[in-house]
């Protein structure tokens, strides 16, 4: 018996103390970071902890905190609060996108034949396991002003000028919708898929108009797939970095990428710790948010 | 109802799936564009393909990549399953808040902060960035994602099986080789293809991560493809996507096999 609870403490301990140790503990280093100030030195920051010099070190240390990089990151001078904005505002039409773009194809792979729905849902998760850097960068082939879209649009006589879309935030919202839409089919179809049917059927029978019957019996019973799909693609989508900066023009302002910057070229660590730490809380937001209703439904059943 | 798939259902699935499948073939068709003008179609030739070949860069970037991806995805399955198993088997337990909100956290973190907490500890206990601490990171992020898959397979799973074993005297460590291990391969197998994709892809979190003399494909891709569009960079993108594709069909096969198998051996129990 002990023999066994050990080997139950090792399952545990291995994951728990490596999740700590490598996920855990750099959270707190960076929320440290962002009360510090910059310095030039390696690492260019301080106050730094100096563990040798034991607690009076720490408490010396803790002293010179202060918050004065988010007065820096909040003022209205810096770009920074636009960029919050800009990224949610982008995030956020992006989601809704997806979501008019991903439902109706969940839909009809969830009424699909039973035998042809493990091959569509496959194909749905292929573009998954091929590289993200790869499909949006297939993109600046088909957007650039000599791209293919252009050449057909031309060739088809509708436009007399290639439309400029690369470097334009139409670009970005195209991108985002392209590489997340596996993440909104796969949770509205396992939504979708477990809905008894005998439900629109009873609908049809009593004279319900199919549009009607899927407003009030097939929209609400996917309800926890539109928000689970919503969630996992709004929050990446905040923070998305590589689709704004290979699609995206100068003026496409998402906070990822001014996180980015503000660590590797103007190289303030402390600054872009407090952006992290800022972006973390505003997504703690809509996680909370969306727990609450997962919590209402609980009760509801 | 029964009457099978409308013209609306039918048109979004086949618009569905010619919008994310056709950008991916047409990098494909223009890898072997004779033309260097990426939009232009000159004819066909392998030509970007020796050109690549002879790109010392390049290979090294992948050779870096592939030997990252093979140490995280076998970490990762093992740490991804540990998670997944005390999950799903140990009921409360002191701390079981923390630790399954440590793996989900990391499966809708934006990777730039991900990346950035990672390089600020490496930095604050003074490792020397480059391959290992890439390949720590990488773990890190992929083993939730392991974790996840499994779960999803530990849950459907009956344990009476692993129960019996135990009544019978079976001690722990046994009945997780002889009885849960093998019901559960199949979802372990695909944790483990997940984890070596997710990190054959990772751009950001690699180039927080790394430090000189460690660069990945991806790093190497995304530096040339800002410098302009090159028919190398889509030679090099068709022969990762060859890849991938060749191991998802193998996987599908693998399972689809093991399907048949088990069913056979189902009928055969219930003939016999």
């Amino acid at each position: 018996m002990a023999d066994k609870a050990r080997g139950r403490w090792l399952v545990l301990a291995i994951p728990y103390l490596w999740l700590v140790a490598l996920f855990l503990v750099p959270f707190l280093i960076v929320f440290k970071i962002s009360l510090s100030q910059d310095a030039i030195a390696q690492p260019p920051y301080v106050p730094t902890f100096d563990l040798a010099a034991g607690w009076d070190a720490f408490k010396d240390a803790f002293s010179e905190l202060s918050f004065d990089n988010y007065g820096y990151v909040l003022s209205w001078d810096n770009d920074f609060i636009e960029a919050y904005g800009s990224s949610l505002w982008i995030a956020g039409v992006s989601t809704v996108m997806l979501l008019l773009v991903g439902y109706p194809i969940a839909y009809a792979m969830a009424r699909a034949p039973k035998s042809i729905r493990p091959t569509l849902l496959m194909l749905v998760i292929l573009p998954f396991w091929t590289s993200f850097l790869i499909r949006v960068y297939a993109w600046i082939g088909i957007l650039s002003p000599e791209g293919l879209l252009n050449q057909l649009l031309f060739a088809l006589g509708l436009i007399d000028e290639p439309l400029q879309i690369l470097a334009t935030d139409t670009a970005v919202y195209i991108g985002i919708v392209y590489s997340y839409l596996p993440f909104m089919i796969l949770p509205l179809y396992s939504a979708l898929e477990k809905m008894d049917e005998t439900l629109l059927e009873a609908a049809a029978d009593l004279g319900c108009p199919p549009f009607a019957a899927f407003w009030k019996i097939t929209w609400p019973l996917s309800l926890p797939g539109v928000f689970a799909g919503c969630l996992l693609c709004f929050i990446p989508a905040v923070g998305e970095f590589v689709i704004p900066d290979l699609l995206g023009g100068s003026d496409t302002l998402m906070i990822g990428k001014v996180l980015w910057t503000e660590f590797s070229v103007n190289r303030s660590w402390t600054v872009s710790s407090a952006v992290a730490v800022l972006l973390l809380m505003v997504l703690v937001i809509p996680i909370v948010f969306y727990q609450n209703v997962q919590a209402r439904e609980m009760e509801k059943r | 109802m029964r009457k099978g798939l409308s013209w609306f259902n039918v048109t979004s699935i086949v618009l569905g799936f010619a919008f994310l499948y056709l950008p991916i073939l047409l990098l494909v068709i223009y890898s072997f564009n004779a033309s260097r003008m990426v939009t232009v179609w000159a004819g066909f030739s392998t030509h970007w393909y020796v050109q690549l070949f002879q790109n010392e860069q390049l290979l090294d970037a992948a050779w870096v990549t592939l030997r990252v991806a093979f140490i995280t995805a076998s970490v990762a399955t093992v740490l991804g399953t540990l998670a997944a198993i005390a999950l799903t088997r140990y009921g409360r337990f002191y701390g079981r808040t923390l630790f399954s909100g440590m793996v989900y956290a990391p499966l809708v973190m934006p990777e730039v902060i991900t990346g950035l907490s990672l390089l600020l500890l490496f930095v604050a206990v003074s490792i020397d960035r480059g391959f290992w601490t890439i390949t720590l990171a990488h773990i890190t992020f992929t083993m939730c994602f392991v974790s996840v898959v499994v779960q999803s397979r530990l849950v459907t799973f009956d344990r009476s099986l692993e129960e019996a074993a135990l009544d019978l005297g079976c001690p722990p460590f046994k009945t997780f080789f002889v009885i849960t291990l093998p019901i559960i391969l199949p979802a372990v197998v695909s944790g483990w293809m997940l984890a070596f994709t997710l990190s054959l892809d990772d751009l950001v979190i690699a180039s927080f991560t790394t430090g000189p003399g460690a660069t990945t494909l991806p790093m190497r891709i995304y530096s040339q493809v800002r410098l302009g569009v090159t028919p190398e960079i889509n030679a090099a993108c068709t022969i990762l996507i060859a890849i991938v594709t060749v191991v998802v069909i193998f996987a599908s096969i693998l399972t689809k096999r093991q399907e048949i198998e088990r069913q056979k051996a189902e009928r055969l129990a219930a003939a016999g």
